[in-house]
């Protein structure tokens, strides 16, 4: 017994004493980095010293892996590619968060001690459990795959480079109603799942403002597969389009069902309908179906060429959505960081503010007052089996 | 029109699940929440013989039949059997079914992960016929056929064959049955073996309908098998189709009259509204039993 109290007295003051050396020790160097991180010069000629270390949160195990896979590679290519530019390389950590918040919440926690930015993490849901731990040790976040309300308004450390519903929905009606002379629709939409839900306001919405009128609107649960009696439902109302915010899941039965029962027209759907599974799993049937995204493959800037190319030779497969935002997740820190030619916290947060006007893979970006990003959307239309740009 | 062939089209599906679960509930009296577990089952089951197997979906089917029957045995010998002698032998195998489903649902996330999955595109033959206006595909009418030709079949064994006779004599007084000389435990197994079997390609044809099965698909469809099962008495083959009919054509003209929120609570409301005015169902007949 007294042995213990004495082992435990000795541990305590020896990890007292420790963490009293790791905290001085730790001052000493985020001074001795501030030196380093902090460069010389500006924009392409800046030149920091040591490489600025950046954490990446990815799910890459867990139900959101594929996105996290991709996203892994989009972020390595971005680092690889930035390394051939003079001056500032980058120090990437990806850590993995599992599909969970409270891993999440943990890899923030690691971050938190000496990276300069954190990317991530995969889910909004993840995002908004882990966040307020970067804002409150004063890391800046960028946020490369959450479309959720509210992502950047946790803080203003909190920035994000993915487009969200309420941008890409309205620009995804205005192309379809332009090319498509729609006058009447027909909505159908999950009215139990809060990411459909916000969905659907921002296409009542949109349509309003475009003038389109709204013949009937239908909802479902998106436990749902048999839609017959609704889409028969829709057919009738001789719609000129069906507008739906459904998950992947739903979209695929839905998509399929409405063929069958003869529905010809132009199926509009939300992000959930962005997916290429639809194109493999609903095969026909897919056929005609539009969905707006923050990226298409097919663009033809020179950036994107460039983008796919070398994707393609170092992963010997084709890039997503997700690999693309990622990549231009870690373009958008470099802009920043050049800008102000520092690698410290502050000074990068100061200067994602600024970005505007940033060529990127995603097309020109800037960052608003928000802290969300701004670019056009690209509006696609399946058609042979592969999304096409419809504007 | 085309409501009209929706409705019958999708009560034909709950019939033929409730076929299922009506067979070993009227005949062992025992309620298997299982059930639902061997519908998801069979269907993943379908689409890895289909799609990774490379079968035809005709040769798949009686492979998912024998598949079913299988799990009935097991689901017989495990969440059952044990638990025949107690005197609250009814509830405990319902709560053992529960389990047990719980655990065939948790091995399907294993093998197969949460995503949802589908048959091939070109499984079935997408053949669309056109009547009166209305749409119908191939595989709907075949899916009619199977519940009708299912139901018929079970009836007439259930009625005539010798399987049938042992099974009624269970139903009737397991204890004289056994004094007559039956193998009281080959029978009950037998039931749940068929009772599964149905359970099972009610579960491909259903995820083959919608183009998509999930891990949860049995419980959605559950409640909706046992309202089936009780709107056509409780037992009653024929009342399972009917009853099934019934509770899709409810479905499908609700959406059509009220709204699509609407129709579970048209559904159910008319599945309350027969048990006050005819409480042993459309088909069944008023049991008496003696203790």
């Amino acid at each position: 017994m007294k042995t213990t109290m004495k082992t435990l007295a000795l541990t305590g003051t020896l990890a007292l004493v420790l963490t009293a050396c790791g905290e001085g020790g730790g001052d000493g160097g985020a001074e001795d980095g501030a030196g380093e991180l902090a460069g010389s010069g500006s924009g392409d000629s800046c030149v920091i010293e040591a490489p600025v270390p950046v954490g990446a949160a990815l799910s890459l195990t867990g139900a959101a892996a594929s996105y996290g896979e991709s996203q892994k590679k989009g972020l390595e290519l971005a680092a690889e590619k930035l390394k051939e530019k003079e001056g500032v390389t980058y120090e990437l950590t990806i850590e993995d968060d599992g599909t969970d918040p409270r891993q999440g919440i943990t890899v923030f926690e690691q971050f938190a001690e000496d990276k300069s930015v954190i990317l991530g993490p995969t889910l909004s849901n993840g995002a908004f459990q882990a966040q307020p731990i970067a804002q409150e040790a004063g890391v800046p976040v960028v946020a490369i795959s959450n479309t959720a309300a509210g992502i950047t308004e946790q803080g203003d450390y909190i920035f994000r480079v993915s487009l969200t519903e309420a941008q890409v929905i309205p620009q995804t009606v205005e192309v379809a109603k332009e090319e498509y002379g729609l006058e009447k629709v027909v909505v159908m939409y999950s009215n139990d799942d809060a990411f459909t839900e916000s969905g659907y306001d921002v296409f009542a919405s949109a349509l309003e403002e475009q003038g389109v009128e709204v013949l009937d609107t239908l909802t479902f649960s998106k436990a749902d597969t048999d839609f017959r009696a609704l889409l028969t439902e829709a057919k009738g109302a001789q719609p000129d389009a069906i507008v739906v915010s459904g998950l992947i899941e739903a979209a695929i039965p839905l998509v399929t069902q409405a063929r069958e029962l003869g529905i010809e027209v132009p199926i509009i759907g939300g992000n959930g309908f962005n997916n290429p599974k639809l194109m493999s799993d609903a095969g026909e049937a897919a056929e005609g179906v539009v969905v707006g995204a923050a990226w298409n493959s097919a663009s033809e800037g020179e950036l994107n060429t460039a983008f796919l190319a070398d994707f393609e030779e170092k992963f010997g497969s084709k890039p997503d959505q997700f690999a693309a935002q990622a990549y231009t997740g870690l373009t958008v820190i470099d802009a920043a960081v050049r800008a102000g030619c520092s690698g410290e916290r502050e000074a990068i947060k100061e200067n994602l503010s600024g970005v505007q006007d940033l060529e990127t893979v995603l097309g020109t970006l800037s960052i608003n007052a928000d802290r969300d990003s701004e670019h056009p959307a690209v509006v696609q239309v399946i058609e042979g089996g592969a999304f096409t740009p419809l504007n | 029109m085309q409501q009209l062939l929706n409705g019958l089209f999708l009560g034909s599906i709950y019939a033929l699940f409730a076929i299922g679960f009506t067979l070993v509930f009227g005949i062992l009296d025992r309620l298997n929440l299982a059930h639902p577990a061997v519908f998801a089952a069979a269907a993943f089951v379908g689409i890895e013989l289909v799609a990774v197997g490379g079968l035809s979906i005709w040769v798949a089917l009686p492979l998912v039949a024998v598949f079913g029957a299988v799990l009935g045995l097991v689901i017989e010998r495990v969440a059952f059997r044990p638990l025949k002698g107690r005197p609250d032998a009814h509830f405990a195998g319902l709560i053992g079914s529960i389990g047990l489903g719980g655990m065939f649902i948790a091995l399907l996330l294993w093998r197969y992960g949460p995503d949802t999955r589908r048959f091939p595109v070109d499984a079935f033959p997408s053949t669309t016929f056109e009547v009166a206006g209305a749409r119908v595909t191939l595989l709907q009418v075949a899916i009619l056929v199977i519940s009708v030709l299912l139901m018929l079949g079970l009836t007439w064994l259930v009625a005539r064959s010798r399987l049938g006779r042992a099974m009624r004599a269970v139903a009737e007084n397991p204890r004289a049955a056994t004094v007559l000389g039956l193998d009281v435990d080959r029978v009950t197994a037998t039931t749940f073996a068929l009772s599964s079997a149905l359970g099972a390609v009610a579960g491909a044809l259903f995820a083959m309908n919608v183009n998509s099965a999930q891990l949860g698909m049995g419980s959605a469809i559950e409640l909706k098998g046992l309202a089936v099962i009780i709107v056509g008495g409780m037992g009653s083959l024929p009342g399972a189709l009917v009853g099934g009919l019934i509770l899709g054509l409810a479905e499908v003209f609700a959406v059509q009259y009220l709204a699509s929120s609407w129709r579970d609570v048209v559904a159910f409301g008319l599945l309350f509204l027969l048990l006050v005015v005819r409480p042993q169902g459309l088909f069944g007949s008023k049991r008496v039993r003696e203790v």
